[in-house]
């Protein structure tokens, strides 16, 4: 392709460019400078040096959001990485209305978290539903504070976490599992290897790399979560603000009222390290194993 | 799990079909399993529209009937669409559908163009900077929108975006996503396509718009599904960048509507009922795209 002008790849890519320009790479330039900064939102601010960060290690409301966060990435980690994974094996096979039931299936995903916090809300309150079948059986004296008791909401959160995004993963494991070659399963099974072995020493091996990428995938989208335990009580993270996690605290602390941009910044340049490091880490638990 | 043979099988003592005990044996083991299948199914089925369902159902009871206690009252006795009316009323949210609807277009069109072109560019073009480019488009997609809502609420502000629909659309207008998606299926159409109209003296814009654009028709659908879905459904950003009322978006508006307008929880279930059936429908119907775009957007992000 001869005799272009130098400037016109430059034409098409200018438009999408300056977006991710002026809204990505800007404010993160800005979100690493601010958080060495005293600036509120309102405006101003001077260099502080590290005082931010120094602030952050003895800031309790922080470490809360970090545990929280923690431990919702090491529940749901693990259930989205292996309940999609089952499910695909489920509806991998084409049977009648198959097509009907991926489908179905994947509803969750396309609604809003708002919509599935609002549904999750009714279900589990005081009066909802599943309190309701829990005490008409017997199987609770009182009703079950799903939602007002900070651990039980957080728990509460991670249950609808795994359940939208069981469907997508699904699909994705779907992928992986079409190409898995049928002439290797057909020959284990002339071994004489039975259902559950064929997936153990077959199937599970070859969808390995999959895996790591669900594992990843679900371990950033954990490190970000906030619509799920804000919709779940309204707004409050629990009583006290207990169940807050990192992106609720950051969202708190500065947009709120008296906004502190730079301490926010601050916890915002951990939670980028963190989704890195957490990337990477995936990453290398996976390479490691595998040498071994 | 080897006893595939039964020589005790019934037909095994059948003179004249000596052959059949494994089909047997085996037919039964997999009507079995495809019950055992079947069940499984109708469980998860349970576990993942149930919620959808019970919302439905609550939203359409009347007055006096009742949504809590037990045994739950699974079907309403007396149907209604009083609430979906109620909701009208109260809450302006056919105006925050509209809100909504008017970021969702807007982000789809953004994406699609700009997104193509710029994938263009990075797929069938070779030029200085490119590597630089291409880069900064994954940056956006490794950077959590989440790190950097402060700042960029800062920028939608000095650029007096905050308050506004385009401000709520725009950090979204063309993402790394879907110029990556873009860049992908560009390069896998054949030199050839566009060999044709390079002879013929076509220009750049020409062959981008009248030939390579046309033949990556699928990709484009999934971008447009992709970027319908995620800004109908965001909710982080409208309730950063939003504090007018009147510009909500659903999602906000929807989530505004709990507690605040009502404590009815028919008049809330018929709300987020509103919320979530177009992006149903629209998902049945166009489903072979969405799982299209889940495919491709997990491989290569």
């Amino acid at each position: 392709m001869t005799g272009r002008r130098w400037y016109v790849p430059w034409l098409f890519l200018l438009p999408a460019l300056a977006i991710a320009v002026c809204f990505f790479i800007v404010p993160f330039a800005n979100t690493a400078v601010l958080s060495f900064t005293d600036a509120s939102t309102l405006g101003g601010g001077t260099f502080t040096g590290t005082h931010n960060y120094a602030r952050l290690l003895h800031d309790e409301q922080f470490w809360q959001s970090v545990r929280n966060t923690l431990l919702y990435i090491a529940v749901v980690v693990p259930c989205l990485v292996v309940l999609p994974l089952l499910l695909a094996v489920l509806v991998q096979k084409r049977i009648a209305g198959i097509g009907f039931f991926r489908a179905v299936f994947y509803s969750p995903v396309v609604a809003s978290m708002v919509v599935a916090g609002l549904i999750w809300s009714w279900l589990l309150s005081d009066d909802g539903l599943v309190n309701s079948v829990l005490r008409g059986l017997h199987l609770a004296a009182g009703p079950v504070p799903f939602l007002t008791d900070a651990h039980l909401l957080l728990f509460s959160a991670m249950a609808m976490t795994v359940w939208k995004g069981l469907g997508y993963y699904m699909v994705v494991y779907l992928a992986a599992l079409a190409n898995v070659p049928r002439s290797l399963l057909e020959a284990a099974e002339v071994d004489g290897a039975g259902a559950v072995r064929r997936f153990r020493h077959v199937t599970l091996p070859l969808v390995r790399p999959t895996m790591v990428l669900v594992a990843t995938l679900a371990a950033i989208g954990s490190a970000k979560v906030f619509a799920e335990v804000y919709t779940l009580s309204d707004g409050s993270a629990g009583p006290g603000g207990e169940a807050r996690t990192l992106v609720y605290t950051i969202r708190e602390v500065g947009l709120g009222l008296g906004g502190e941009a730079g301490y926010a910044s601050a916890m915002s340049i951990v939670l980028f390290l963190g989704t890195l490091g957490l990337s990477v880490a995936v990453t290398r638990l996976n390479s490691r194993e595998e040498r071994a | 799990m080897t006893t595939l043979q039964t020589p005790q099988a019934p037909v095994a003592a059948d003179p004249r079909r000596p052959a059949t005990p494994v089909p047997t044996a085996r037919r039964v083991r997999t009507a079995a399993g495809l019950t055992g299948r079947y069940l499984l199914l109708a469980l998860v089925f349970a576990l993942t529209v149930g919620p959808f369902l019970w919302q439905l159902s609550t939203s359409l009871k009347g007055n006096g009937e009742r949504v809590f206690g037990y045994p739950p009252q699974l079907l309403p006795a007396h149907p209604t669409l009083h609430h979906y009316a109620e909701v009208l009323d109260t809450v302006p949210v056919l105006h925050y559908a509209g809100n909504s609807l008017v970021v969702a277009l807007g982000s789809v069109l953004s994406n699609c163009l700009l997104g193509s072109m710029a994938g263009y560019a990075l797929a069938r073009m070779t030029f200085r900077g490119r590597g630089l480019a291409a880069g900064i488009f994954l940056a956006t997609m490794i950077i959590p929108f989440e790190s950097i809502m402060v700042s960029e609420f800062l920028v939608a502000r000095s650029l007096h975006l905050t308050d506004t629909l385009l401000g709520v659309m725009i950090p979204g207008a063309a993402s790394g996503l879907s110029v990556m998606l873009m860049r992908n299926a560009f390069r896998r159409l054949p030199a050839e396509v566009e060999e044709a109209a390079v002879l013929d003296g076509a220009g750049e814009w020409t062959r981008f718009w009248r030939i390579a654009l046309p033949s990556v028709r699928g990709t484009l659908a999934a971008v447009a599904i992709f970027s319908f879905v995620f800004s109908w459904d965001d909710f982080l950003w409208p309730l950063v960048s939003l504090s007018d009322q009147s510009k909500y978006t659903l999602t906000v508006g929807i989530q505004y509507l709990s507690g605040t307008f009502t404590n009815d929880q028919r008049v809330i279930a018929a709300g987020t009922m509103m919320a979530v059936v177009p992006l149903l429908v629209l998902f049945f119907a166009l489903q072979r795209f969405f799982f299209r775009g889940v495919g491709e957007g997990a491989v290569k992000g």
